[in-house]
């Protein structure tokens, strides 16, 4: 069990230099330079030493490969270099924005995972009666619903009956519970109500699957009650697809909610990512680009621990 | 009646005989099904899957369902559960007395209490039927826990005790286990022991043993038939195999599109079978009991469709002697004490078979062994597979084909026989260059294929075709039957284009389908028709040798036996050379002039196939003829029977020497280090032991 965390982790060295190659060239293929847009951004008549200058300042005068080199040494100590646009260091910036995410990333999947496993059971167990279709009309609604127009609907709802806006600013959720949860429940609602859109179309049809199985005859032959039935014998084969569904979703929302934070007006990964990329800050899309790949593997390993845990058939000995 | 366990080899029966005198022929029947009918609702209709059957079974006695896929066996053991689909199936008629009470009125909570309490169900695949993430422990327990609410301690103590029972070792670590760590007969072991769990009067198994190998299942109804004896449970066999029921069963009914067409004891069905599909069925099987006939007798047509099933007697459209009176339904008759046809000429029917089937069969002649050429000629081949291994695990090498040097010669069948694993799908794939072997000379018409590159092996392949096991899934659902023929002749430039509608016509014809169905999709046809679209796919390009792997194993008994003639029918036609893959001994033995047995990667005796059956060599082949059954329950009653122990080793672990060692009667200390050799012992007549 240790030797495969280990052999896991080992293998995260690999995907993040082929990553980090990757970003680092694919970047400065894309036109426009992030000194001119930093210095003429507002149209501000800058002379050309002055830019040439900053460039130099910002070590971008050197050859493609000197500044590959750069970047790996730095990365090797774990140094992301400083943004070029702020001049804080990008890890820094990124440990600023991140605890928000990560926020609204954990609760929008909590919200989610509670309303799409009962939802999903309900609906494959009652299947094609008005439960079924209920479920399924929530569940398609989810889908078809922006989740920043759902958000905007809550903000007006609220301001027209309770007159109420949510705080701006984000408070850590140790310093004061209250303020930081008024900030970030309705982003989580309005992203968790797709995300558990998705999870309950697979909960209803990996258990559907699971309830045409052989076993599950099997099971009902024994005598056994129809709750028991579903509970252990078919929900723990079911939840397999909905894992992984859950799984690259959470990883998807830490860096993806660039329109929703813009609602809710967060501070958050997507906020950021949008901001550096329209900045062209090379240095600082690096970094987000790597930590967003870093979790999708730390989910995905997760995920296949809880396959383990679920299915003894993948248990790892 | 008496008599039906009276020859049981194992000391546990005898025991028990004393103690339960057979089945209770005077006792209240424990399970009456009296003018059941079920009805489906489909798209297309409805569907009468069951109409009309009435039968008992009484404790300690084993009544077997016999009849073809879509007959309606399993549907009406499903309907004494209650576990059809309740949204699509309806029971329109009828009552299911269990003890007394008609189990179609209890309510859904009454009727799961009698659920693995009082009747248990085995299912038929073993591999599927259990629960893959939980543990053997758990799920041989629930029913104690549901029905008898017994204390955990005591659950398991049963729980050890069952697993005893069903003859599984080391029960207390097993329960730990999880099924995919259990191989499929003890998969099935499992499932009977959950089935007994809580002392069940009534056992119903659905083709319990037809996902295994011939010595597992011997295994496995030895056991069911002993436990039956033993503990006084009455039990329902459901299969399509009859050789298998005639060893087994005090009681037979057969099944025909959703009717009983005749049910009797065992002796009366197998010795005076009356109804002429019951006949048909019986004649349709080659039988290792009895001497070669040139022509299988088999049933012409397939089943009816149940959305529309034909007027009066169902078998009437197939009936070679139907008259008119058949257009009513013939109702079942007593012909004789307790036997019981649905036909309207069954007092004349023995009479008018035997004078039609002695036109028919002559024994057949094997050919002499021709001295022409080798057409295929196969000289030390291996094929190992590397399983396993990553970063840190060491690989893990199979060797599926060990060392394996045969020849065929042309227009000969060359059989090849073995259980599930033991290499011989292996072989046929490497002979025909889908696989590569690791070692070893595929010579074909005196070419060495092993060592050809890709573009000399396009021209070999018209030469060599194949026929595989699944008609479902081996031919493309989107192609027509036309583009599915014709592929090969366009893929290998055989036939011009402009020619190629009436090859297919042509081909269709020689294969016993019709030319206008070229135009229809694969799932038009029925699983015989569709085998035949694989063989005429495999005649298109004019091959001289063709690999049958399990061609006919998918099949139902009435089709198999169409299938097998046909292929013989084209050998002689077209002068074909077979490699005839299969794990049935009857139909290897039947179609093969010469036959291969194969354990373990290794071949173990190849002779001519009258010789191999009359005078097996090799105690496994010998183990496997005794295992496999004889639809005839007064020769199965007279033969020996030792049956073959333990499971077939995991081929990543084969065993030391004689790789059939720790299973075999006659080992001896020399065999658990040396490797026997294939030697000559009669002319023709190779086995690969010392011992006998």
């Amino acid at each position: 069990m240790i030797l495969f965390l280990v052999r896991r982790i080992l293998l995260l060295i690999p995907t993040l230099i082929g990553v980090a190659v990757v970003t680092f060239f694919l970047i400065r293929v894309i036109p426009g330079d992030p000194v001119v847009v930093k210095l003429r951004a507002d149209g501000a008549a800058v002379t050309e030493e002055t830019i040439q200058a900053e460039r130099k300042r910002l070590g971008l005068d050197k050859p493609l490969y000197a500044q590959f080199g750069d970047f790996v040494v730095g990365l090797a100590h774990g140094d992301l270099g400083n943004s070029l646009w702020t001049g804080q260091p990008v890890l820094k910036e990124i440990a600023i924005r991140f605890p928000v995410s990560l926020q609204v990333a954990i609760m929008a999947t909590i919200i989610a995972i509670l309303i799409s496993v009962p939802l999903g059971i309900l609906s494959a167990v009652y299947r094609d009666t008005w439960i079924d279709y209920v479920v399924r009309i929530i569940a398609v609604s989810g889908l078809a619903i922006p989740s920043f127009w759902l958000g905007m609907l809550m903000i007006l709802a609220l301001l027209s009956w309770k007159n109420w806006l949510p705080p701006i600013g984000y408070v850590s959720i140790f310093q004061d519970p209250v303020a930081n949860l008024q900030a970030t429940i309705m982003p989580a609602i309005s992203v968790g109500y797709r995300y558990a859109a998705i999870a309950t179309r697979m909960m209803r049809s990996a258990l559907l699957e699971v309830l045409r199985e052989d076993y599950i005859r099997t099971a009902k032959a024994k005598g056994l009650f129809q709750k028991l039935v579903v509970r252990r014998h078919a929900l723990r084969n079911a939840l397999l697809p909905v894992v992984t569904v859950i799984g690259l979703e959470f990883a998807f929302l830490i860096g993806g909610l660039v329109v929703t934070e813009q609602v809710f007006n967060l501070n958050g990964i997507g906020k950021l990512f949008v901001d550096a990329t329209t900045r062209g800050d090379f240095n600082l899309i690096q970094g987000l680009v790597l930590m967003i790949a870093v979790i999708f593997i730390l989910v995905n390993l997760v995920v296949d621990l809880l396959y383990g845990l679920l299915d003894p058939r993948i248990r790892v000995s | 009646m008496q008599s039906a366990a009276a020859t049981m080899g194992s000391h546990s029966v005898e025991m028990a005989q004393a103690a339960v005198p057979g089945p209770a022929v005077q006792a209240a029947p424990v399970l009456e099904i009296n003018d059941l009918h079920v009805h489906f609702k489909t798209h297309a209709g409805t569907v009468r899957a069951v109409e009309g059957v009435t039968y008992a079974v009484r404790p300690g006695e084993i009544v077997a369902i016999v009849g073809e896929s879509g007959s309606g066996k399993s549907v009406s053991a499903l309907t004494v559960m209650r576990l059809l689909p309740p949204a699509t199936s309806r029971v329109v008629k009828g009552t299911i007395k269990f003890q007394g009470r008609n189990l179609l009125e209890l309510d859904d909570e009454e009727m799961r209490k009698i659920r693995g309490r009082d009747v248990a169900m085995i299912f038929q695949e073993p591999m599927t039927s259990l629960n893959p993430v939980l543990s053997i422990g758990l799920q041989l327990m629930e029913p104690l826990f549901i029905h008898i609410n017994m204390s955990d301690a005591e659950a398991k103590a049963r729980a050890i005790e069952l697993l005893t029972l069903v003859g599984i070792t080391d029960p207390a670590n097993r329960l730990a286990q999880y099924p995919h760590q259990l191989s499929g007969g003890m998969r099935q072991r499992v499932m009977i022991a959950i089935g007994l769990a809580c002392n069940p009067k009534l056992l119903i198994a659905d083709e319990p043993t037809t996902a295994l190998d011939v010595t597992i299942q011997a295994q496995i109804l030895e056991l069911m038939k002993d436990l039956s004896r033993r503990l006084g449970i009455a039990v329902i066999v459901i299969t399509h195999n009859l050789g298998i029921v005639a060893r087994y069963a005090d009681r037979i009914n057969v099944m025909y599109a959703a009717r009983m067409v005749e049910s009797g004891p065992a002796e009366a069905v197998f010795g005076t079978p009356t109804h002429p599909y019951a006949r048909g069925l019986l004649g349709a099987v080659p039988r290792l009991d009895r001497p070669r006939t040139s022509k299988l007798q088999t049933i012409d047509g397939a089943p009816p469709n149940l959305l529309n099933p034909p007027q009066g007697c169902r078998f009437r459209p197939r009936c070679r002697f139907a008259i008119d009176a058949c257009s009513v339904a013939p109702e079942r008759v007593e012909i004789a004490p307790d036997h019981t046809v649905a036909c309207h000429r069954s007092a004349e029917i023995a009479t008018l078979d035997t004078a039609a089937s002695q036109l028919v069969s002559q024994a057949k002649t094997t050919l002499a062994p021709t001295t022409a050429q080798p057409m295929v000629d196969i000289r030390g081949v291996s094929k190992h597979f590397a399983v396993g291994g990553g970063l840190f695990t060491a690989k893990k090498i199979v060797r599926a084909v060990n060392d394996i040097s045969l020849s065929v010669r042309a227009g000969e069948t060359l059989g090849i026989v073995g259980e599930s694993g033991c290499g011989k799908s292996t072989l046929g794939r490497v002979i025909l260059r889908l696989d590569d072997p690791t070692a070893g000379e595929i010579f074909f018409d005196g070419t060495d294929l092993a060592h050809l590159g890709r573009d000399e092996m396009v021209d070999v392949r018209k030469k060599m075709q194949v026929i595989f096991q699944d008609p479902y899934s081996s031919l493309n659902p989107r192609m027509t039957v036309g583009q599915i023929i014709s592929e090969p002749m366009r893929v290998h430039d055989i036939t011009p284009k402009a020619e190629c509608p009436a090859r297919v016509a042509e081909l269709l014809t020689l294969v016993g389908l019709f030319p206008y169905m070229a135009l229809r999709y694969p799932h038009e046809l029925s699983g015989g028709q569709r085998q035949r679209v694989g063989i005429a796919r495999a005649l298109a390009v004019n091959p001289r040798v063709i690999v049958c792997d399990e061609a006919v194993s998918a099949l139902d008994v009435s089709i198999q036996g169409q299938v097998i003639n046909l292929l013989e029918d084209l050998q002689e036609k077209l002068g074909l050379t077979y490699i005839f893959i299969a794990h049935d001994l009857a139909v290897v033995r039947h179609i093969s002039t010469r036959v291969a047995v194969m354990y373990l990667g290794r071949v173990v005796e190849l002779a001519q196939a009258d010789e191999l059956f009359s005078n097996p060599k090799h105690p496994y082949t010998r183990a496997l003829l005794e295992a496999a059954p004889v639809p005839d329950p007064v020769v199965e009653k007279a033969r020996p029977r030792a049956i073959i122990r333990g499971e077939l080793p995991s081929p990543l672990r084969p065993p030391s020497g004689c790789v059939f060692h720790p299973r075999c009667s006659i080992a001896q200390a020399s065999c658990k280090t040396d490797v026997p050799k294939l030697e000559e012992r009669v002319s023709g007549h190779f086995a690969a032991c010392p011992h006998t």
